[in-house]
């Protein structure tokens, strides 16, 4: 570092959490007004498009939640709020697989950002843990049909009596709050990353990887 | 040089690219109406898939004989739940195993089922209360001998054979099954009842949240996995990625489904097992295709990333 | 919607057509993306873009 610091605050955590968040996130990276050039294909929105669904799916799910299950089976404005998160989900799901194709074929995990890629991983396996759990926990057919099949999956590796797809307690619980904090929390991560490193540049122009 | 200074550094790492204004958050916004506008559409249009729920009661109503034969199974230990083996039992029916990989041993019983005692005699004994002739039945079969008791059973299940339906009850011809006739007929009319139902479910707590009990036992008959067979959702018709009715399914699923359509996942005993491990083997691959050489290089020799950058490296 | 799905049914492959019908959507979707124009700047066919750091 040739930057010079005050020796006062050497050893000061804060002080060093704040340069490392002011040198690798400035404002400007967070919120950038200019992009490269040759950011101009429509294969770049499939990421917002992702985090929007994500959005509407928060939010439908946030209001079935609080009516509670009964409310999305009878109530016509239930069946409606169940229809908007389970179409969100199609949705989420539909951009976040093409954003995963577009960031492939671009390889974009290059100059430094594997870690974005392999965040972006766990994102798809949370979102699919998060979903499999929604469906456990729609409370109709398609939810025991699924219950009762899954459980030989999970019991074939031996966490079945941990990760009980039989218990709705437990698997309602962990769709609305365990595993979308957890996807939230790699959302907010994924995207700093993005924002820290920017956009990579164009495969073809660069022997690097 | 691949240092963390220089790719955090983004005035360096894009040096000679021309910079042009691009709104992200105008985007996130657009997005987002886009968004709402469509799942609303659709929400409105299409609604969702809500099948309802199979219950003890609609089982024993639309199938009475069928679930007399699941509830003699559950007493002859010839259920699947009762030969499940871990986490419900130490039998070793259903347990699952690679080599030496076998997790579900491994992990043990924890969830202790006894579906003669939890799905027959139990619900039963309760119901007995007030019906003499319940309760004598029950008792001349708790008095008999293991040999007895099979004897009834298996003449009784074979009776059901020939068994035919009357005002919802179950009648067999006339034979030697001793208290078998008394209690299954029992059982049923407490499953028309819904009372079956309360029972399996409540056990000896008020708040209760957990259905493994009533959905072990629904999976033991044949009217549920028929059910299920009609809207293709069995494991061996592609039926993790389906969904009821005419709505996509989890589409993003289908490679975990395929491999039980496939050789040699689709023959073996353990293909939950296997598919796990496979998909598992996989899934860690994919998060590690920065490192994978190889699998990192595949995009290269794909020039999809022509058309995105098209024009931007001439 | 309610009605079960129609169901395509090649070799192993079994595929109901909602669930068809997404992933060819999916695919259409990725395509046109890929081909159509992007709205905003216009391109300059200058050099102000050839990579000058290598």
């Amino acid at each position: 570092m040739s930057e010079r610091i005050d020796p006062e605050l050497r050893g000061s955590w804060t002080f060093a959490i704040r340069r490392y968040l002011a040198r690798q996130l400035p404002l400007e990276h967070l919120l950038p007004e200019r992009q490269p050039a040759f950011v101009r294909s429509w294969t770049y929105v499939f990421g917002a498009i992702t985090l929007a669904a994500l959005t509407w799916v928060v939010v439908s799910g946030a209001v079935c939640a609080f009516f509670g299950p009964q409310w999305w089976h009878v109530s016509p404005q239930g069946r409606f709020f169940n229809s908007l998160h389970f179409w969100s989900t199609q949705v989420f799901f539909v951009f976040m697989v093409l954003h995963l194709w577009a960031q492939f074929f671009g390889a974009g995990w290059r100059d430094g950002r594997a870690l974005t890629w392999v965040t972006g991983v766990l994102l798809f396996v949370l979102s699919i843990g998060t979903a499999f759990t929604g469906y456990l926990s729609q409370e109709n057919f398609d939810s025991q049909w699924i219950g009762v099949n899954a459980k030989d999956a999970m019991n074939s590796v031996g966490i079945g009596a941990f990760f009980n797809v039989l218990n709705f307690g437990q698997m309602y619980g962990l769709h609305v709050l365990l595993l979308p904090g957890a996807l939230l929390l790699f959302v907010v991560v994924h995207i700093l990353l993005v924002r820290m490193r920017g956009v990579v540049r164009p495969l073809s122009e660069r022997s690097e990887r | 040089m691949r240092g963390s200074r220089r790719s955090v550094d983004q005035a360096a790492y894009y040096a000679g690219v021309r910079m042009v204004p691009y709104d992200l958050v105008k985007e996130l916004v657009l997005a987002l109406a886009g968004t709402a506008i469509l799942v609303l559409v659709l929400a409105a249009v299409l609604s969702s898939p809500d099948v309802p729920p199979v219950t003890i009661q609609s089982w024993a109503q639309a199938d009475p004989t069928g679930f007399e034969r699941t509830a003699v199974q559950e007493l002859q230990g010839q259920s699947t739940s009762a030969q499940y083996g871990p986490p419900y039992n130490h039998a070793t029916g259903s347990v699952q195993s690679f080599g030496f990989i076998q997790p579900q041993e491994w992990a043990g019983v924890h969830l202790p089922v006894d579906p003669a005692r939890d799905f027959v005699l139990q619900p039963l004994q309760t119901a007995s209360a007030g019906n003499p002739q319940l309760a004598s039945a029950l008792a001349r079969y708790r008095a008999a001998s293991p040999g007895q008791r099979s004897s009834w059973l298996d003449a009784y299940a074979h009776a059901l054979d020939k068994a035919t339906v009357r005002n919802g009850q179950v009648v067999v011809p006339p034979g030697s099954y001793g208290p078998m006739a008394e209690m299954l007929s029992n059982l049923l009319t407490i499953a028309r009842s819904g009372a079956l139902d309360g029972q399996l479910r409540s056990s000896t707590r008020f708040y209760q949240t957990d259905f493994t009990r009533p959905l072990l036992f629904l999976g033991d008959g044949d009217y549920f996995a028929g059910l299920a067979q009609e809207q293709h959702l069995l494991g061996s018709q592609w039926g993790v990625m389906n969904e009821t009715g005419s709505y996509p399914g989890q589409t993003w699923l289908w490679l975990y489904t395929m491999w039980y359509q496939i050789p040699p996942y689709n023959a073996s005993s353990s293909a939950d097992l296997l598919v796990i491990l496979s998909m598992g083997v996989l899934t860690v691959a994919l998060a590690l295709v920065p490192f994978i050489p190889g699998l990192r290089d595949i995009p290269r020799w794909i020039p999809v990333h022509r058309l995105i950058w098209r024009g931007s490296d001439r | 919607m309610d009605t079960p799905a129609t169901y395509f049914h090649w070799g192993f492959i079994l595929i109901s057509v909602p669930n068809g019908a997404l992933i060819l959507g999916m695919i259409a979707l990725f395509v046109t993306a890929l081909l159509a124009p992007f709205p905003g700047h216009r391109r300059h066919h200058g050099s102000e873009e050839a990579p000058t750091d290598e």
